[in-house]
C-alpha cells in the first residue's frame, strides 16, 4: 500500500519535493506490551536491522517501575536522515502485544500506518479504518512451536513482512548482533520464530 | 654531644596550634614516631579531618589530603584504591568520625578497607568551641548541653570501638588512653600495630585514643587528665576489641 | 571500527574506560544505574576499581581521594544524588582536583520523578556547592557525542585541574544509538607531579587542601583560579549552530531537547519560516558571544528547555535586550514534542 505510506511521510515533515519524498524513508515503530514479553529485545533487533541496512537509528525504552512487571514499551526510529527526537509520539508501525497497549496506542498511529497485534491476547479490532491492521496469534504460534518465549520474534517477523524496512538477510545479521556472544545457540531459534511470523498469512 | 631527644622525622618543623595541655600533640608525636620506626614516611599519605586536627596536613612530614567533615575514610578509600602500595591513614576526632562521618567510618570498616584510622575521643567538639559530641558523657556540660547531657533529650554516647568490633571487616580495633606514661606507651604499640597491619595487608585498623580537652572542659591540664580517668575510662573501657591475629592464635 | 548500538549510560562508561579512567565510585539511582553496572562488570577485568559507595556523599569523596592521588576518577549520579555530591564538588574545585562527574538528570525538586529533565542547569553552572568556583559542564545531544564528550571531559579536567560535569538526562542515558569509539591505544595520560603518591623522600610533601584561614591568602588564590576560568571562557566554548545565517528566529536548546527542537525547525523551514538553532554543548563556559551576535540579527530568540526556564536566564544575559527572548518549557519529566515547539515558533514570527 505505497499510497498510504506516502501519506504519513508527508505528515512527518519529510523533504517536500516529490523526488525526495519517494526515497524518503522513516519508520517510527512503537513496540508495546507487558514487561517480560521481550519488547525491548525485539526493538533492539529492529534498530540493529536498520543500522545493518545503513540507516540512522535510535532506540528508546520506557524505564522505571514499569520495567518490573507492568507495561513496557520501546520506541525505535529508522530513517535515512539523522534522527531528531527519539520519541515516537505517532508511530508509523505499532506492534501491540497486550490489550492495554493496543487500546492506549491504537489512536496514535499515523494514517496509513500499520498495527500488528498479537491476536492471541487481543481479541478486539481497531476502531478506525485509515490504518492497516494485521492480527497474528503470535503467543499461540509460539506455544505450538514450543518456543513460548519467542512470541515477540514471531510478531517481529510479521512487522518485517508488512513494513519491509529490512530484508530477511539484514534481519539475520541484526539477530546475530543482538544475541549475547555466550548464547549463540539462540540465533537459529530466533530466526525460526521471525520466519514463522514473516510467512504467516492471516 | 649525643642527641638524647629529637623530633620524629615524620613531624614537620611547624609549631602546633593546639591549646596548652591538649593531648593531640602527644598522639601526633606517636604517629610520627611509628612512621619513622616503620620507615614508611616516603610512602605514607595522611588524611586530615575537620576539627581541631584540621591543620594536621601541615604537621606530618608526608603527603597529605584535607578531607571534608566526616569524609576522611571515604577520601582514604579513594587514595588507597588509586595506589594500593601507599600507606594511608586518617586522623579524626569524635565529631568527625562518630557523628557526621559515621556512615563513612562504618562502611570503610565493613569493607575491611586496608587503611589505618586514628580516632581521638575527647567527648567534645573542640574547634567550634565546646559543643556536645556523640561521645559526650551523660550529664556532661557543654555549650549545647548546658544543663548536662540528658538521655531523654540527647540520648546516649556512642561507643565506637565496641560497635565497630561487631563487624567482620576490621582486623584490629583497640581503645587506648594518653593519660599516663604507661597508657601512652600502650597507645604507641597499638598505633604501630595498626600501621603494621596495613603494611601486611590485613585490612582495616582503628585505634581510639581517649584524650583531653582542658580548654573546653574548663579544667587545668592536670585536672583534665584526672577527669578522663574518673569519667571517661569507666564509660569507655580500655582494651582490644578486635584483633584477627589473636583470634587466629586462639 | 564498527558501529555498535549502545545505551547512553553504557557509552559513557565505555568511553571513560577508554579515556583511561580506572577508578569509578558510584551509588545506584535511576536513570543512570547502567553506568555503575557496566563499570562493575568491566573494571575487575582490566585491573580497575569499581566501588559501590555507601552514599553519594562517600562516592564523591572517594573521587576526591583518588583524584588527589593522581588517577583519572569518575562518579555518576542523577539529580538528587548530585545534590548530595555538591559538598564534595565544592571541595574538589577548592583543592584544584581533576575529575569527571556525570549527572543523568531526572525531574525534581525533591525525589521528583525519574523521567528526563533539564532542571539542574542552575545547580550545574551556577554552583550547586558553596563558594566561588566554576565547573565545566558538557551537555551532549546524541550517543556519539556522549562518547566524544566523555573523552573531552577527562582531558579538560586534567588540563585545567578542575571538576568537569557531563550532563545528560534520562532520555540520553536510556536510549540507544550507533556509536564508534576512537582508538586510544598508546595515548599517554598527563603526569601529575602535585598528586599525593608518597614523597619517596625525594621531594617535599604534596598537600591536597581547600582550607585557607587567612582571607588575603584565600582571595589571592581564588583570583588566581579565576584567571584559569577566564582562559576557559575564551578557549573552551563549544556549540553547534545550524541555519543561523538567514534566520529570523533562533532557537536555543541543549541536550536531548535540541533534538526535538531540530525536528520543529525542520518543519518551520518546510513552511517558509527561517528558523535556526544554537545548541550550547558547553553550558559553562556558555556560548554568550554567538547568542549575542545572533540576537542583533533576528526578530526573536526562543529558548526551549525541559525546565521552567533556567538556561533562558543566560540566553537573556547574552542577548542583552537586542531582541525579545521567549521561553517554552516542559517540566516534571514531560518531554516537549516537535509540533508544540513548532507552534511556539509560529507565535513569534
Amino acid at each position: 500500500m505505497p499510497s498510504k505510506r506516502l501519506n504519513y511521510i508527508a505528515i512527518r515533515f519529510m523533504p517536500h519535493t516529490a523526488a525526495e519524498r519517494r526515497i524518503a524513508m522513516t519508520y517510527e515503530i512503537l513496540f508495546a506490551g507487558f514487561g517480560g514479553q521481550g519488547i525491548l529485545f525485539s526493538g533492539k533487533v529492529a534498530a540493529y536491522a536498520g543500522l545493518m541496512g545503513d540507516m540512522e537509528v535510535s532506540w528508546l525504552p520506557s524505564y522505571g517501575p514499569e520495567m518490573r512487571g507492568g507495561t513496557a514499551n520501546c520506541h525505535v526510529i529508522i530513517s535515512d536522515s539523522p534522527v531528531g527526537s527519539p520519541i515516537v509520539n505517532n508511530p508509523t508501525d505499532l506492534v501491540a502485544m497486550n490489550l492495554p497497549s493496543f487500546t492506549k496506542f491504537e489512536k496514535t498511529v499515523l494514517t496509513g500506518g500499520n498495527i500488528i497485534a498479537d491476536s492471541s491476547l487481543i481479541s478486539i479490532k481497531p476502531d478506525r479504518d485509515d490504518i492497516n491492521f494485521y492480527p497474528i496469534p503470535a503467543t499461540q504460534m509460539a506455544s505450538d512451536m514450543e518456543i513460548p518465549k519467542l512470541a515477540n520474534m514471531i510478531i517481529f517477523g510479521k512487522l518485517i513482512a508488512v513494513s519491509k524496512f529490512a530484508t530477511m538477510e539484514t534481519v539475520r545479521k541484526a539477530v546475530e548482533k543482538s544475541v549475547p556472544p555466550s548464547k549463540k545457540e539462540l540465533i537459529e531459534v530466533n530466526m525460526k520464530a521471525i520466519e514463522a511470523g514473516y510467512n504467516y498469512i492471516g | 654531644m649525643a642527641i638524647v631527644f629529637q623530633k620524629p622525622k615524620a613531624l614537620s618543623d611547624v609549631p602546633l596550634h593546639y591549646c596548652p595541655g591538649c593531648t593531640h600533640g602527644i598522639v601526633h608525636r606517636l604517629v610520627a614516631e611509628v612512621i619513622d620506626e616503620l620507615g614508611i614516611e616516603g610512602s605514607t599519605i595522611g588524611v586530615a579531618p575537620v576539627g581541631c586536627a584540621v591543620f594536621a596536613y601541615n604537621y606530618f612530614n608526608c603527603d597529605m589530603q584535607e578531607a571534608a567533615h566526616g569524609r576522611a575514610p571515604a577520601v582514604a578509600t579513594g587514595i588507597k584504591r588509586a595506589n594500593p602500595e601507599n600507606i594511608v591513614f586518617t586522623y579524626q576526632g569524635d565529631g568527625d568520625l562518630a557523628a557526621i562521618g559515621t556512615a563513612e567510618t562504618v562502611h570503610a570498616a565493613a569493607r575491611g578497607e586496608n587503611i589505618t584510622i586514628i580516632f581521638i575521643n575527647n567527648a567534645i567538639y573542640g574547634m567550634t568551641g565546646g559543643q556536645m559530641a556523640p561521645t559526650t558523657l551523660v550529664g556532661q556540660v557543654t555549650q549545647t548541653s548546658p544543663y548536662g547531657r540528658k538521655v531523654e533529650a540527647q540520648g546516649y554516647p556512642i561507643r565506637m570501638s565496641e560497635m565497630l568490633s561487631t563487624l567482620e571487616g576490621p582486623s584490629y580495633i583497640k581503645r587506648c588512653s594518653v593519660d599516663s606514661i604507661k597508657n601512652i606507651n600502650d597507645t604507641k604499640r597499638a598505633i604501630k600495630k595498626a600501621f603494621q597491619n596495613q603494611i601486611d595487608k590485613k585490612g582495616f585498623s582503628l585505634v581510639e585514643v581517649l584524650s583531653t580537652c582542658p580548654t573546653n572542659w574548663g579544667l587545668s591540664p592536670v585536672e583534665a587528665l584526672d577527669w578522663l580517668r574518673e569519667n571517661m575510662i569507666p564509660h569507655y573501657p580500655l582494651g582490644t576489641y578486635k584483633d584477627i591475629d589473636a583470634e587466629q592464635k586462639a | 571500527m564498527d558501529k555498535v548500538l549502545m545505551k547512553g549510560n553504557e557509552a559513557i562508561a565505555e568511553a571513560a574506560i577508554r579515556a583511561g579512567c580506572r577508578h569509578f565510585f558510584g551509588y545506584p539511582i535511576t536513570p543512570q544505574t547502567e553506568i555503575s553496572a557496566y563499570m562493575a562488570r568491566r573494571m575487575p577485568k582490566i585491573g580497575g576499581t569499581f566501588l559501590q559507595a555507601e552514599s553519594e556523599v562517600a562516592a564523591i569523596n572517594m573521587v576526591y581521594g583518588a583524584a588527589g592521588a593522581g588517577v583519572r576518577a569518575m562518579t555518576s549520579s542523577s539529580s538528587p544524588g548530585i545534590s548530595l555530591k555538591s559538598e564534595g564538588i565544592s571541595y574538589i574545585a577548592g583543592a584544584d582536583l581533576p575529575c569527571v562527574i556525570v549527572n543523568i538528570v531526572r525531574a525534581g525538586p525533591g525525589l521528583g520523578g525519574i523521567q528526563p529533565a533539564q532542571s539542574d542547569y542552575f545547580q550545574a553552572v551556577k554552583g550547586g556547592g558553596h563558594g566561588d568556583y566554576r565547573m565545566i559542564v558538557v551537555a551532549p545531544s546524541s550517543i556519539q557525542e556522549i562518547v566524544d564528550s566523555t573523552f573531552l571531559a577527562f582531558d579538560l579536567a586534567d588540563k585545567y585541574r578542575m571538576p568537569v560535569m557531563l550532563m545528560g538526562d534520562g532520555m540520553l542515558g536510556q536510549m540507544m544509538e550507533p556509536v564508534a569509539f576512537p582508538d586510544t591505544t598508546g595515548v599517554k595520560l598527563p603526569e601529575k607531579e602535585w598528586a599525593t603518591t608518597g614523597t619517596k623522600k625525594m621531594r617535599k610533601p604534596n598537600i591536597i587542601n581547600s582550607l585557607y584561614i587567612q582571607p588575603d591568602e584565600l582571595e589571592a588564590l581564588i583570583k588566581n583560579r579565576w584567571k584559569k576560568y577566564i582562559e576557559i571562557e575564551q578557549n573552551e566554548v563549544r556549540f553547534e549552530a545550524e541555519g543561523t545565517e538567514d534566520a529570523e528566529i533562533i532557537l536555543v536548546a541543549y541536550g536531548a531537547t535540541a533534538r526535538i527542537v531540530k525536528a520543529a525547525i525542520k518543519k518551520a523551514r518546510e513552511n517558509g519560516i527561517k528558523a535556526g538553532l544554537i545548541r550550547p554543548i558547553t553550558l559553562w563556559p556558555f556560548p554568550s558571544d554567538v547568542i549575542s551576535a545572533a540576537a542583533k540579527k533576528v526578530k526573536a530568540i526562543l529558548c526551549v528547555e525541559m525546565s521552567m526556564g533556567q538556561m533562558v536566564e543566560d540566553v537573556r544575559l547574552s542577548a542583552a535586550g537586542a531582541c525579545p527572548v521567549h521561553f517554552y518549557g516542559r517540566t516534571g519529566g514531560v518531554v516537549p514534542i516537535p509540533a508544540d515547539v513548532y507552534d511556539e515558533i509560529r507565535r513569534y514570527v
